[in-house]
């Protein structure tokens, strides 16, 4: 009898505790941070016990979804300046957004040694295809002009550019060797602090603007602790080791 | 409304959608033939390769042509040594990618109504000495009329609304590959949701009104066509 009651006091205990303890965070992530948030969701689920549900995406469009009426907490954004309008818009939480990334611009080739880490393969203009993403669309889209603008090859080279959507396509068309280079992320070409392959020039961070990355907790989340949690976890040093080794720098 | 970056989508896909029902008409024709008539064993998988891209999701069929036409696959190494270059970021690396794309929807219409015709016409031609390609250009192509007619306003309507595989092999070029639908994606994506919406409005319509228009002329000539 006493292990009857004993059990179902561990029962209750569990029933009543078990949604407190351990939630599901629905996450939407910009599709340049995938890899590295595929890194992180493990060891965060592990050290709180929540659980996280990740989308991936352009951040358009899940900006497009959220003002929708999207099922997610945490936004991961490519750009300031959604988390910035979502929170304007009072789908955000007034002060929850900060900067959980700086991501860095790498002019990369397919073909090991095609580029030697100096801008000089671009400026030869040597190559058949430059690959962009649509400044349009993607913030680093608009970091890779800067750069053309800044070397003064902007129109020199535009005939030769074909834009990917985003950065993931970006890589797609450089990757499968249909352009000989194309502005990536580095986030995209690191892996564990080195470069996968290929041949890159690592751009230097004073010839394009910052491409600072902001989270922000929505507002269908403004009293749950594990999507707070989750955002301070980010900061952690811990995690920045693990966004460093990723290719970006942080705030 | 319309930019002139919206107007320059529109003629292109236009163009495209016309380059493409062309050469699908004159490419469809001989497989259509070929798949009504025949008794052999290939007529299975070579139909089945034909459905394809009705069921294969078109990144699939977009990522494997970009692979393919690039300076390492076998399509790219071809066009390379025939001095043409490759084929992705240009247009007629769309023209190639979209007779894939739309092929059921030109082969199907006529194998149907090539199928419809039967034996019998055939054999009387036969009779009054008309030989096979006098029966071919004199009995059968009049008599498949119909099925001409759904196959290439199936074709050019799919064309025209076909994505995922430009998206994957185009590159996004104004005037070469930025087509209708690639535009109107990238108005929604840069948040530009009121020229979206005159385009895609426009789209919406324009597909309508095609099938409308085609549903209309199969009930004029029933037991043809593509339902």
């Amino acid at each position: 009898m006493r292990v009857v009651n004993g059990f179902i006091a561990v029962a209750l205990c569990c029933l009543l505790s078990g949604p407190a303890l351990a939630a599901r965070i629905h996450v939407a992530v910009a599709a340049n941070f995938s890899a590295a948030m595929r890194d992180i969701a493990p060891q965060f689920e592990q050290s709180t016990g929540h659980e996280l549900l990740l989308s991936f995406g352009s951040s358009g469009k899940i900006f497009a979804q959220i003002q929708h009426g999207a099922p997610f907490q945490v936004f991961l954004s490519a750009d300031q300046e959604k988390p910035e309008a979502l929170e304007q818009a009072g789908l955000g939480v007034p002060g929850s957004r900060f900067t959980y990334a700086v991501g860095a611009l790498a002019l990369w080739s397919a073909t090991p040694g095609f580029v030697d880490d100096t801008p000089t393969r671009l400026i030869s203009g040597n190559f058949n295809k430059l690959a962009l993403a649509n400044p349009k669309l993607a913030p680093y889209g608009v970091a890779a002009v800067e750069v053309l603008a800044a070397l003064q090859l902007k129109q020199v080279t535009e005939p030769s550019w074909v834009m990917g959507e985003n950065v993931a396509q970006t890589y797609q068309f450089v990757a499968t060797g249909n352009a000989d280079l194309g502005f990536v992320a580095l986030s995209q070409i690191m892996h564990r602090g080195r470069i996968k392959k290929g041949s890159s020039w690592l751009v230097p961070p004073e010839l394009y603007s910052p491409i600072r990355q902001d989270a922000v907790l929505l507002q269908n989340a403004a009293d749950s602790e594990a999507a707070k949690a989750l955002l301070d976890y980010l900061r952690s040093d811990e995690i920045r080791g693990i966004i460093h080794a990723h290719g970006y720098a942080t705030k | 409304m319309i930019s002139e970056a919206d107007l320059a989508a529109i003629w292109l896909t236009l163009k495209l959608a016309t380059t493409v029902t062309i050469l699908l008409l004159l490419i469809g024709t001989p497989i259509a033939w070929w798949l009504a008539r025949t008794r052999s064993w290939w007529k299975g998988p070579v139909g089945a390769v034909v459905a394809l891209p009705l069921v294969l999701p078109p990144t699939v069929l977009g990522f494997y042509l970009l692979v393919a036409m690039g300076p390492n696959g076998f399509v790219g190494e071809l066009t390379q040594s025939l001095g043409l270059g490759t084929l992705p970021f240009t247009f007629w690396g769309l023209v190639v990618g979209s007779l894939f794309y739309s092929l059921p929807f030109v082969v199907q219409p006529i194998q149907n109504a090539m199928e419809a015709l039967g034996q019998r016409p055939l054999e009387v031609a036969a009779t009054l000495r008309a030989g096979p390609w006098d029966r071919f250009f004199t009995v059968v192509l009049p008599l498949a009329r119909p099925g001409f007619v759904t196959a290439a306003v199936l074709g050019f309507a799919h064309t025209v609304g076909e994505f995922g595989v430009v998206l994957m092999i185009g590159g996004n070029i104004p005037g070469e590959t930025r087509v209708v639908s690639v535009q109107i994606y990238d108005h929604v994506e840069a948040l530009e949701y009121a020229q979206a919406h005159v385009l895609a409005g426009g789209m919406l319509a324009f597909s309508f009104f095609v099938l409308l228009g085609l549903y209309g002329f199969q009930r004029k000539y029933p037991a043809w066509g593509l339902r």
